[in-house]
Formats: C-alpha cells, sequence, structure tokens
C-alpha cells in the first residue's frame, strides 16, 4: 500500500487493520513514535495524517491509503521548536516528547497559551507539569530576532 | 544577561548553576533517542507473563489450551537459583509456586517469535481460593514496625492547654511513567545481559544473580533510555528482568518482555496506601507540647520495600515542627493486593498530609492563622527533631514559609478571596536526602572518572530517567576539573563498565553521587598537574580515579533506638495553593501552586525547576483525581481513562522560587529534590479546601469526596 | 488480552452503495470509522466481530449541509468538522461545545459522530444533544433509507433498533427554538468521561436530555412536563432527582450523579433565563 511517509512516497505491506503506529515502528523502522496507552488517552504516538494530529495507535494501516503522514523524524522546519524543548525543560524523560512536540506543531506558528493548553489536553505528560513545554512552545513562537522585529513591527502599526 | 549567560554556558567550564544544553536533549526531541521497546535484535522473541486471577489460593492445575509449538514455557520449576526477587526479604517468589497472594501474580512464562501468537494462547488455571485480607486494619501479618520517641508524652500532654485529633487517609497512587515497565534479556557466555527501563542496575544485577544461581561476573544489567520512574522502576524491574532472563536462558534466544498499559497499572507496584492518627498537645498560644502519631501503611502481599518507606514515613511524620515530647509509631502490614513499593516521596507525602492538614486544624481551635501556627513551630537552626538530630546553622523551615507567605501575600489575598469560591491553603514540609540513617554508609557508593582523548568519561551506575543526572553530573565533574562540559562523556549505565553508584533513588544522585564525582575530579585535577586531559593522556596515556562514600564527619545513627542524623540533610519547602471550587458539583480546579524550596544549591536551573514543577504536578494528581479503585484485591480502573493524571487542563500555574542555602556535604553545595514536591501538593490544596469551609481529611479528594465533606460542614 | 490483528479482515467497499450490498451479504460485518473506540475495545479483547467494513473512504458521508428546513450532518463527520462547520456553529451550538469535550485534539480530527452514536454508550458526550435536539437517524441499506427519531434509537444498554444489515447515514436535525445548553461533568478538565452529561433547550416546552445516568442517553419527560406546566425548578428538581436511575461504578456514585444532575438542571434554568447570553 502506498502513502507519503515524511514527505516520501512509500509502498509497505501489512495487514489493514494493524494500527499505524506498529506499521511505523516495525514496518517502517521508525521509532520515535511511541506508544504510552494503546488506547488514544496520552498522546505519545502523535503523527500527523494529512496535516492533523492523530493518534497513530487508533488508526488502522489501510486508512492512511494515499494519505500524507509526518512523524517526528521527518518534522521539517521546527527544529526551533525542537530546540526549545531542549533549552526550556520541554523534555525530562522524553517519552511523551515526540508526541508533544508533533502534537505542538499542529497548532501552528503562533499559538497563544490557551491554544496551547487546549490543543495538547491529549497529550499526556508525567514529568514535566507541563510548564517548560508551555515556556518551549511560546519561546519558539517568539520571533528570531525579538528587539528588532518588535521595531519594525511597530513601525508598522 | 540570557544570552551571556548562554555564550557563557556553551565553552566555559564554570557550568555550575547554569542551565547548560542537556546531555541527551536532542535525541529526545527528534525521536532518535533509543528507548527499550524500539531495540530488536535478530532471533527475538517476545515474552508474555501468565498470572493470577485471584487475589489469595492455592493452584489446583494449570492446563495449556493452545498448540504448544514454538513456544518457550517457563514456570517455578525452571528457576535455576532461588524462586526469588531478592530485595529487603525473601519472600516474594519470581514465579507462583503452588500458591498465590495476589491478583497479578506471576504463574507462567510464555515466549514466541511471533507477538500475536502470543495473544492467541489460552491458560486455564484452577485455584482453590482462600479469604484474602483486603482492609489493611484487619490484617493479621506486621511486615515491620517502629517506634520513633523522644521526651515525655505524659509531660507533655499534661503542658498542653488543648488536644487536638485527627485522622487522616490518603489511597493507592500509581506511578503513570509513560513508559510502560519493559526489559530486554540477551543469553550468551554462560550468562546473560538485560537491558532495561530501570533507576537502579545493581538492584536487578543482584536480584538476577540470585535467581539464576549466577556468579556477579556473568550477569549484566545495562540502562537503556528510560521513560520515567517515579520509584516505579526502583523495585519492580527485578522482577521483570527475572523473568525474561529465565526465558531468554530456557530458549536460547534474546527475549523482549514490555508490559502494555493495563497489565503495567494491574501487576506492578503503587504507594502505599495510608491510615494516620494524630493527637497533639499544644498550648493556647499555639506551641505544640506533644505529638503522638500513629501510622498504618498498607504493604500489599510482599514486603519488597515497605520497611523503608515505614521508615521515611515516620521520620517525616511529624512535619517539620520543633516539640519536645514526640512518640511516633508505625506499622506496614500485608494485604492481598499487588505489592506496593518505591514511589516519589517514599511514604513521606503520606505523613505530611497528615501532619500539614492536621496542622491547620490546630489553628483552627486557636484562632491562629495557617502562617502563624505554623511560624510558632517551625524547626529553626539548633532545634532538634523527632530523632534528636539537630538542625544546621542555615537550615530550617522558617525561611521557606516566610517567603512563601511574603511571595503570595498570603494573608492579605486570603482576606481578599473570603466570601469567594476560591481558597488559599498553605503546606510546610521538608523531605531528608539520601538513604535513611546508616544507609549510605551500607551502600558505600562509588564513582569512577576515567581520562579520556579529550575530556573524562564517568563512571557511575546513576540512571538518567529524565531528572537530568546525566547532564547534573556532568556539570559537577567540568567544573570541578575546570574542563568543558562538552568534554565530559556521560555512557549509559551499564553493570560491567561502572561500579555500584547505589540506586536512582531518595533525592541522592546529586547530593551523593555528584559529591563523589565533585571529589574525584578534584583528585584527578591534582593528578594533571595543571595539564589538561588530552595532554596528559598523551603524555601518561590512561587514569582513573575512584571515590567510594565516607560519611561526613559527626553523622551518627542508632538504626535500634531511632535515634541521631536521620539524614545528612533536609531540603524544605512551603507550598502555597489558591483552588476554585465549585460547591454544588464538588470539583475542584487548582489555579496557581507557589512553591519556596530550598534545595541547597541549584545545578541546573532549568531542570532543578523541572523537578519541582513536574512534582507538584504529581502531587495535584494524586491531591484530586488519582484514585485506584480496588475490587477485591484487583484495580478495577486499570485505564488511562478511568486513572486520570492531571492534563494540561488540570495542572495550575506553578511558581518556583528557590532559596539557595548550600549543604556543605553536597556536591557544590547541592541536596536533594526530586522527591521533595511530592510532599507538598496535597496538603496546600486540601488546605485551600478547607478555607472555603470542605472538611475534608482524606485525598484524593474526588468531587464525590469534597462535596461529602461540605454537606457535613 | 490484546486481540490479535492477523485474524481479523478489513473489506474496502468501492462506494456507499457497495457498503450497503456488502453489509446486505455478510452477517456480522461490522463497519467502522475513525476507530477511537475501536482499537480500545481490541485491547481489551472486547470485541468478537472478526470482520470489519472500512467506511472512513466514503466521502459523502462527510457532508454537514442545510438539507431543506433540517440540518444534515453525516455519519463520518469528525468532531473537528462539527466544530469547524459554520452550519453547525449557528443551529447547534450545543453539538460544539459537545464534540470540544470529546477526548484530546487527536481524537477529535478522528472520531465521528456516527461512531458516537453506534458505540451507544450512557456515557457518549453528543448524544443527550441528539435527544435534545429531537435529531432523526438515518438508516441506509441495500433497500433504502428509514428514519428513526434519535429518542427511540436505543433499546437498552449499547443496543440499537438497527438492523444488522444497516448503516448510520448520517442525522438530521431540525431547527432547535430556545436556548441551547451543554454541560459534561466529569473528574479532569480534559479527557474525561463524563459522570453526568446535560444537554437542554429552553423552549415553551423545555427539552432535557443526560448521559452517564441510565442504561442509555434519556430525555427527562416527567421533568420536562413540570417545567413546561410551571413548576418552579426546585420542583423539577426533585422530579429529575428520581425520574433518573443512575448507578454506581469506577467513575462516580449513584447519589453523586443524581445530585449533580440536580445542579445542571438549575444551573440550566438559571443560565438560560432571558436576556442570559448562552452562546
Amino acid at each position: 500500500m502506498r502513502f507519503t511517509l515524511n514527505g516520501r512516497t512509500v509502498d509497505v505491506r501489512a495487514h489493514p487493520m494493524k494500527r499505524l503506529l506498529d506499521v511505523l515502528r516495525e514496518d517502517c523502522h521508525l521509532t520515535g513514535t511511541k506508544e504510552g496507552c494503546g488506547e488514544g488517552e496520552c498522546g505519545a504516538c502523535t503523527v500527523l495524517v494529512d496535516g492533523e494530529a492523530v493518534n497513530a495507535c487508533l488508526v488502522p494501516f489501510a486508512q492512511v491509503r494515499g494519505a500524507r503522514v509526518t512523524t517526528i523524524e521527518g518534522l521539517r522546519g521546527r527544529r526551533r521548536l525542537q530546540e526549545a524543548f531542549v533549552e526550556h525543560g520541554g523534555a525530562q524523560c522524553g517519552i511523551c516528547t515526540p508526541g508533544m512536540i508533533v502534537a505542538a506543531a499542529a497548532l501552528g506558528r503562533r499559538p497563544n497559551l490557551d491554544d496551547i493548553k487546549t490543543g495538547l489536553a491529549g497529550n499526556l505528560c508525567r514529568c514535566t507539569g507541563y510548564s517548560g513545554i508551555y515556556r518551549a512552545i511560546e519561546a519558539a513562537a517568539v520571533p528570531l530576532r525579538p528587539a528588532r522585529r518588535r521595531g519594525a513591527r511597530g513601525k508598522r502599526r | 544577561m540570557k544570552g551571556a549567560r548562554k555564550a557563557h554556558a556553551t565553552r566555559a567550564t564554570a557550568v555550575v548553576g547554569h542551565p547548560v544544553r542537556r546531555k541527551d536533549g536532542l535525541d529526545k526531541v527528534t525521536g532518535a533517542a533509543r528507548y527499550i521497546d524500539d531495540l530488536v535484535l535478530p532471533g527475538l522473541l517476545y515474552g508474555t507473563t501468565i498470572r493470577s486471577t485471584i487475589s489469595r489460593g492455592e493452584i489446583a492445575s494449570v492446563h495449556l489450551d493452545f498448540d504448544t509449538t514454538g513456544f518457550t514455557i517457563v514456570s517455578a520449576r525452571d528457576i535455576p537459583g532461588k524462586n526469588v526477587v531478592s530485595l529487603i526479604e525473601a519472600d516474594q517468589p519470581s514465579l507462583a509456586d503452588g500458591r498465590v497472594e495476589h491478583v497479578g501474580e506471576a504463574i507462567l512464562l510464555l515466549a514466541h517469535a511471533d507477538k500475536e501468537r502470543l495473544l492467541d494462547v489460552r491458560v486455564s488455571i484452577d485455584y482453590r481460593p482462600a479469604a484474602p485480607v483486603v482492609e489493611p486494619e484487619l490484617s493479621p501479618t506486621t511486615f515491620k514496625e517502629i517506634t520513633i520517641a523522644k521526651g515525655d508524652l505524659g509531660r507533655g500532654f499534661a503542658e498542653a492547654d488543648l488536644v487536638v485529633e485527627g485522622e487522616y487517609r490518603t489511597g493507592h497512587q500509581e506511578h503513570l511513567y509513560i513508559e510502560t515497565n519493559g526489559v530486554l534479556a540477551v543469553p550468551g557466555d554462560g550468562g546473560i545481559t538485560v537491558h532495561g527501563s530501570l533507576q537502579c542496575p545493581y538492584y536487578v544485577h543482584r536480584a538476577l544473580c540470585e535467581l539464576l544461581s549466577l556468579p556477579e561476573r556473568k550477569v549484566r544489567v545495562i540502562q537503556t533510555e528510560t521513560g520515567g520512574g517515579f520509584g516505579g522502576k526502583e523495585d519492580y524491574p527485578s522482577v521483570l528482568a527475572g523473568h525474561a532472563a529465565l526465558l531468554a536462558l530456557k530458549s536460547g534466544r534474546p527475549v523482549k518482555m514490555v508490559y502494555d498499559r493495563a497489565e503495567d497499572m494491574l501487576a506492578t507496584t503503587k504507594r502505599h496506601p495510608a491510615i494516620v492518627r494524630h493527637r497533639t498537645g499544644v498550648t493556647r498560644d499555639g506551641h505544640l507540647t506533644a505529638i503522638d502519631i500513629e501510622v498504618l501503611l498498607d504493604g500489599g502481599a510482599y514486603v519488597t520495600l515497605s520497611p523503608v518507606v515505614l521508615s521515611r514515613g515516620l521520620l517525616h511524620a511529624t512535619g517539620p515542627y520543633r516539640c519536645d515530647h514526640v512518640r511516633v509509631h508505625g506499622r506496614v502490614v500485608k494485604t492481598n493486593t499487588p505489592p506496593n513499593g518505591a514511589f516519589r516521596g517514599f511514604g513521606a507525602p503520606q505523613t505530611q498530609f497528615a501532619a500539614e492538614v492536621h496542622m491547620d486544624r490546630i489553628g483552627e481551635q486557636l484562632g491562629l492563622d495557617p502562617i502563624q501556627v505554623r511560624e510558632r513551630n517551625a524547626l529553626r537552626p539548633g532545634d532538634t527533631m523527632a530523632t534528636g538530630q539537630r538542625i544546621e546553622a542555615n537550615g530550617g523551615a522558617l525561611r521557606v514559609l516566610r517567603e512563601a507567605a511574603r511571595r503570595t501575600r498570603f494573608r492579605q489575598r486570603r482576606r481578599a478571596l473570603r466570601g469567594t469560591d476560591r481558597g488559599l491553603g498553605v503546606a510546610l514540609f521538608f523531605h531528608g536526602a539520601g538513604f535513611t540513617g546508616s544507609g549510605e554508609v551500607k551502600l558505600r557508593s562509588k564513582a569512577t572518572l576515567e581520562l579520556t582523548r579529550r575530556g573524562v568519561r564517568v563512571g557511575v551506575t546513576a540512571t538518567e530517567i529524565g531528572q537530568g543526572a546525566r547532564t547534573v553530573l556532568a556539570q559537577i565533574v567540568a567544573t570541578a576539573l575546570g574542563i568543558p562540559y562538552e568534554h565530559v562523556e556521560m555512557p549509559p549505565a551499564d553493570t560491567s563498565l561502572a561500579p555500584d553508584s547505589g540506586p536512582t533513588v531518595a533525592s541522592r544522585t546529586t547530593m551523593i553521587v555528584g559529591r563523589l564525582l565533585e571529589l574525584a575530579a578534584r583528585d584527578l585535577k591534582r593528578r594533571l598537574r595543571g595539564r589538561t586531559p588530552a595532554e596528559s593522556w598523551r603524555a601518561h596515556g590512561p587514569i582513573s580515579v575512584t571515590k567510594e562514600y565516607t560519611p561526613p564527619p559527626g553523622l551518627t545513627w542508632d538504626e535500634e533506638q531511632y535515634v541521631g542524623d536521620a539524614y545528612g540533610t533536609w531540603a524544605w519547602a512551603c507550598d502555597v495553593a489558591e483552588v476554585e471550587l465549585d460547591r454544588d458539583t464538588g470539583i475542584v480546579r487548582p489555579l496557581r501552586i507557589t512553591s519556596v524550596a530550598d534545595i541547597g544549591r541549584v545545578i541546573h536551573p532549568v531542570m532543578a525547576r523541572g523537578q519541582m514543577e513536574g512534582g507538584t504536578a504529581q502531587a495535584v494528581g494524586y491531591a484530586l483525581t488519582e484514585e485506584v479503585v480496588m475490587r477485591d484485591g484487583r484495580m478495577a480502573n486499570a485505564q488511562l481513562t478511568n486513572y486520570l493524571i492531571p492534563t494540561t487542563a488540570d495542572t495550575p500555574e506553578i511558581d518556583v522560587v528557590f532559596v539557595e542555602r548550600p549543604y556543605r556535604n553536597g556536591a557544590f553545595g547541592a541536596k536533594g529534590v526530586g522527591e521533595l514536591p511530592m510532599d507538598g501538593g496535597a496538603p496546600a490544596i486540601v488546605n485551600a479546601l478547607r478555607s472555603l469551609g470542605a472538611d475534608v481529611r482524606a485525598v484524593p479528594a474526588t468531587p464525590e469526596r469534597v462535596l461529602d465533606a461540605l454537606s457535613k460542614g | 488480552m490484546r486481540t490479535a490483528i492477523s485474524r481479523l479482515s478489513l473489506v474496502e467497499p468501492r462506494s456507499l452503495r457497495h457498503a450497503l450490498r456488502l453489509m446486505r451479504d455478510e452477517a456480522g460485518l461490522v463497519p467502522l470509522a475513525g476507530c477511537t473506540d475501536l482499537y480500545v475495545a481490541l485491547n481489551d479483547g472486547a470485541l468478537r466481530a472478526t470482520r470489519f467494513l472500512n467506511l472512513w473512504p466514503i466521502e459523502e458521508l462527510r457532508v454537514i449541509e442545510p438539507r431543506g428546513p433540517v440540518l444534515f450532518i453525516g455519519a463520518l463527520a469528525t468532531y473537528s468538522s462539527l466544530i469547524r462547520s459554520a452550519d453547525v456553529r449557528r443551529r447547534l451550538p450545543m453539538l460544539v461545545s459537545a464534540a470540544r469535550e470529546v477526548g484530546g485534539r487527536q481524537v477529535q480530527n478522528r472520531g465521528t459522530l456516527g461512531g458516537n452514536i453506534a458505540n451507544g454508550s450512557p456515557a457518549g458526550d453528543t448524544l443527550p444533544v441528539l435527544a435534545a435536539a429531537e435529531a432523526t437517524v438515518v438508516l441506509g441499506s441495500a433497500t433504502g433509507t428509514r428514519r428513526v427519531p434519535f429518542t427511540a434509537f436505543y433499546k437498552g444498554y449499547r443496543t440499537t433498533v438497527m438492523r444488522a444489515d444497516e448503516l448510520i447515514l448520517g442525522i438530521e436535525v431540525p431547527e432547535v427554538e430556545g436556548r441551547q445548553w451543554f454541560c459534561k461533568v466529569g473528574t479532569r478538565g480534559a479527557q474525561a468521561i463524563s459522570k453526568v452529561v446535560m444537554a437542554a433547550v429552553r423552549a415553551p416546552h423545555p427539552r432535557v436530555a443526560l448521559g452517564s445516568v441510565a442504561p442509555t442517553v434519556v430525555r427527562v419527560p416527567k421533568t420536562e412536563a413540570a417545567l413546561t406546566g410551571g413548576a418552579s425548578v426546585d420542583e423539577a428538581r426533585t422530579i429529575l432527582m428520581s425520574e433518573i436511575a443512575p448507578i454506581d461504578d469506577i467513575r462516580s456514585t449513584a447519589a453523586y450523579r443524581r445530585h449533580v444532575a440536580g445542579v445542571l438542571l438549575g444551573r440550566f434554568w438559571e443560565q438560560t433565563a432571558a436576556g442570559r447570553p448562552v452562546y
């Protein structure tokens, strides 16, 4: 069956009812997507299907036929977000981190704190109390050079 | 300023106190970090466990109702060594032999190359059930009993103007690390190598030697990246590693066992439930004259770590208060539920919940506000605790209390909230860092530094479980040795490469193991005689330095009498919680928790803060939503849908403030931080509910319980 | 124990008509869509079925559109699409509130309204909304379509009036006159399964529906009649608390649920009083 995985078309043979999570981990050898519960509660297996965050533990392989699937390994252009997780304490044990970052990436470039809290309510973290995660996402949303940009925006207004 | 700090951190050597980039950061955010379930080997078998479905009884017969072709099957008869999970007592079998003592007890192990085949196995077991003990108060079996006594209780009560009594209860708590327990056992060379998600490689090592009857050198334990521990991977991995090793040795092939979530919740350890009774004598002006505390812990079916959990629980039971006449007595008893074990805080969250709610009640009866009653009694430098331990000159609870009251404008805020549905509560608490009593002396932890071509390699079996051990220990070494942080190599914990630096528990890693490394680094620095590691390597080749723990001078402990220095030092903290209560539904929303903590010198500000925030969030779950529903000894809500840990929507804003008072015997002045925040959240939240008229005496304070309390109030 | 996937099979229909023929021709074929409940059941080994029909690719079941006097919502409309839909927001805002309460964002992106109906959990978040809105379930089979009032759809705990050869095509929601109200009470702030969930409409004849207080989602006709007849909300609350039959389970107690149902009725009444903005 063909689908697009992290930007490349792939052809994978697997049982149609196999969980997308297992296909990614076992058949595609992408182990960045984690299993935390297998019941759609923890979000550790979050991947993007056609740009939308889903729990890969709840998606039968057959349902990604022709779809674009993005995992933590293929999250292009979000290095800033990933770096911010390192710098601001967004990752501790790291097991929820790939799912958390993928879910955060689906929130767009400039989510506010309420958007973050709502958007990540399906991702459980047991280490951070979420505070470091908020700080990381907010920091990544800030323009590269805060001082200059702020000035420029002021002028435009 | 921030930029300057960062630039400073990247290449410079004096990195203690600076937020250097965590060693495991990049791998974790890119998905490259390899956890146990990410590992596969050629010829790999998958293992599964057949477990007891009853809570107590004899096994009459076991029938395998499936085609066993291609299966490796292990029962108690296949165990080459002693059928025990070696820990404190030898009472827990690795596999049930004839009788079971709890639901989920392992009876049979199966392995197969095809995971799917394991899902189709049918094993029927006939039991002769016996009546289980599920109520700790009715248990006839005491695992451990301890008394701490000081002064003369009779005299203390005679001096009192008022006696305040109360009973407080806390429930089970599930660790809920997001990565379940898992190991991979690889046979070879007449021995076994076990890779696993675990906190204590040498605990597992010892358990495997006994179970398999193998000499130490034939057993190797390697920690893989570990997706959360919280104590849940302190004792349990010894059970699971034994199972995988038995299957691997019998089949001659590598065997991986990773629990699914339901199995992990049903079968592995939980926090001990507690019933704590206080009887306190107090003068009219609010001074404690007598403290009498009775603690009962539910140990579950086997001893595991219960005696030391009880010990720590009792040593923290008075709360951080001074009193001349104290008696603390406690027991941990057997029930027919899965064994309870280590969990962040280790008995102290249970007893300090009781102490802090009780303290609010004392204040209420005397007309003192929560800050006043605590100020009068908080331990100060020079005071002695229940065991006679003297508070250091820079120690005590007063400073964190005052700082928390000041920062939150506690009294004003409480007045402002009067008549609203918002309440403010405080909890003052402490946590002893390191092993209890003479524990560290017995452990004799070791740490090694080896020179490399570029810097040094650290040889410890302290494990990185998310708390940042790898980073913090490297900071300590870099700073003490005066080399760049990047030149400190932190290999995974491996019993074949590193000495036993003790378990990664008890908030001891930074303080104790860090200190050993600090001393080793200073030693090595002397031996380098001004040369860089690279220069020395070129001139003299490898050098290695090993340091072993020796107790700081002056520490004494009498294990029999429970007298002396229970801990090398204590961390102190004060939480102020603001909550919103829906009086009609009993739903509590924690809005903000301010946590002021003295953890000694802060080695890495971002990670220390992360420990406080994460521990506080875990305490919020303990306080409000996390309820293990036990039905006849079986966890009835073993799904994440029904065991509710805090989501983003349930976690309050957490404001962390460090008051740094260095501890002279800790690495660069550090004390422990890991467990501390677990102790304060629940009483602070419950005391906030008290301020709203809900007399809650048990956690979790579920909406049902809160409503009940409101209707009685 | 988890169900072994290798023993299962998935049938791929070419079209809706084909799907309906497959349902006619094969007994025991179980339709699946967003799978947010299905894999939970497979984890528990709680499903006996081995053959499934993949409805997910059938685009025509995703439609959300006004059709004459009713709003049609296709069975495959996900919670996220309900939240995004301007038509749903305008005509059935209480359904948007309900959809926001289902699981996390990942589940909202995948779970479907049809799935919530078919699963038939008494705690299903959207079900009280459909009951209060007097929606109609549109059922399709190879022989045609039929319409069943949502309030007559469940026969008992997780059992419905659907025939084995039928699929849920969607629901039709008539114009709802009056103020809509929705509230879910669970232990946790997000991703909680309800202890009590209520949807209600403030109209000359008020309509009140509850979940998690009986084997199925229920309307409470005696309570509604009392409110219609001008009874005070306190009187109505007393009637409500005797009209429902909650149970003790691992999530809550019967007493708590009964009490909170009464609380929610009071809140509904207070918050939908004239002049108070609801949405």
